[in-house]
């Protein structure tokens, strides 16, 4: 055991670069993605409807995000924080389409 | 004409069904809130609040029918998730599956209850007509019974579809492929009632 000294340290204290810990903070949030998935069973007219129905797109922009499902197998859908995009995946569930949610890295 | 919806002049539709048609929906639409149940954790408990607060099961269901109705929120279908991914599937099924499942059983019940409420004609048959709430949650239903037989029958993707049209007569799976077809046609004619 040393001996204890009531003396303020005076050595060099380390001081943390300013710079890298605001990095961190000012990194705006990545958003989060639904993601509907194709599949052989659910008919192209339904889906389109669903897009419609619950998501208040255009005709023109349902159709088109249900085409992108069939012809390229998946098609982002709507983006948000994460919980919004558990609302939507639930909701896709609820209609019976295939869908997840993840955090869009492109 | 017979497996077809129409639009209703002023809103819903309607579909002109006969005795069998009729039979064969109830029974589907039976069959369905008996595999979708109350799941597990969703049991109903005396205490009304307490199920208000019940959390449904972290594990995926083990009937394919099921894992297909509710499936993991996390993770690409195609790949293997790691095991965060399956945490995040987890807790998203802890808290959403009972709901999904009392959304699935109220459209599948909606079938049955406006079927019940039919009155044959002296032929064996008769109309019925949907309103447009009736109508969206029979499409949910028929949805849910398409993905439910596609999922016996191991259709999987575009190509077993194609064969299933050109199943010879003596296959076993043949009635089950007639059922598909003929919601299909259903549901088809039935969004089209919504969009018009």
């Amino acid at each position: 055991m040393g001996q204890v000294s009531v003396a303020p340290d005076v050595s060099p204290v380390e001081i943390t670069n300013p710079v890298e810990e605001n990095a961190a903070v000012v990194e705006p949030d990545v958003p989060w993605v639904t993601i509907v998935h194709n599949d052989p069973v659910n008919l192209m007219s339904y889906v389109t409807y669903v897009f419609q129905a619950y998501f208040g797109y255009s005709k023109d922009k349902a159709h088109k995000l249900m085409m992108d499902v069939h012809h390229k197998g998946r098609a982002v859908v709507s983006s948000g924080t994460r919980e919004e995009m558990e609302r939507d995946v639930q909701a896709m569930h609820g209609y019976g389409l295939w869908a997840t949610l993840s955090q869009d890295r492109n | 004409m017979a497996g077809m919806f129409e639009p209703v002049p002023g809103g819903g539709a309607a579909v002109a069904l006969d005795e069998v048609e009729v039979s064969i929906l109830r029974s589907l639409a039976v069959q369905l809130l008996e595999l979708i149940g109350p799941g597990p954790g969703g049991e109903k408990d005396p205490d009304p609040l307490a199920e208000l607060f019940a959390e449904g099961p972290s594990e995926p269901p083990s009937d394919p029918v099921l894992q297909r109705l509710f499936p993991d929120a996390y993770g690409d279908p195609e790949a293997v998730p790691d095991d965060q991914l399956k945490a995040y599937s987890a807790e998203f099924r802890r808290f959403t599956e009972n709901d999904l499942r009392a959304g699935k059983r109220e459209n599948a019940l909606a079938v049955v209850r406006t079927l019940d409420a039919l009155t044959l004609d002296g032929e064996g048959g008769a109309v019925l007509k949907l309103t447009p709430d009736d109508s969206k949650q029979w499409l949910g239903a028929l949805n849910d019974l398409r993905l439910a037989i596609a999922s016996r029958l191991d259709v999987i993707s575009e190509e077993d579809t194609e064969l299933l049209y050109r199943l010879p007569d003596s296959d076993p799976r043949k009635p089950m492929v007639m059922a598909y077809l003929w919601l299909g046609g259903l549901q088809e004619t039935l969004v089209e009632t919504l969009m018009a």
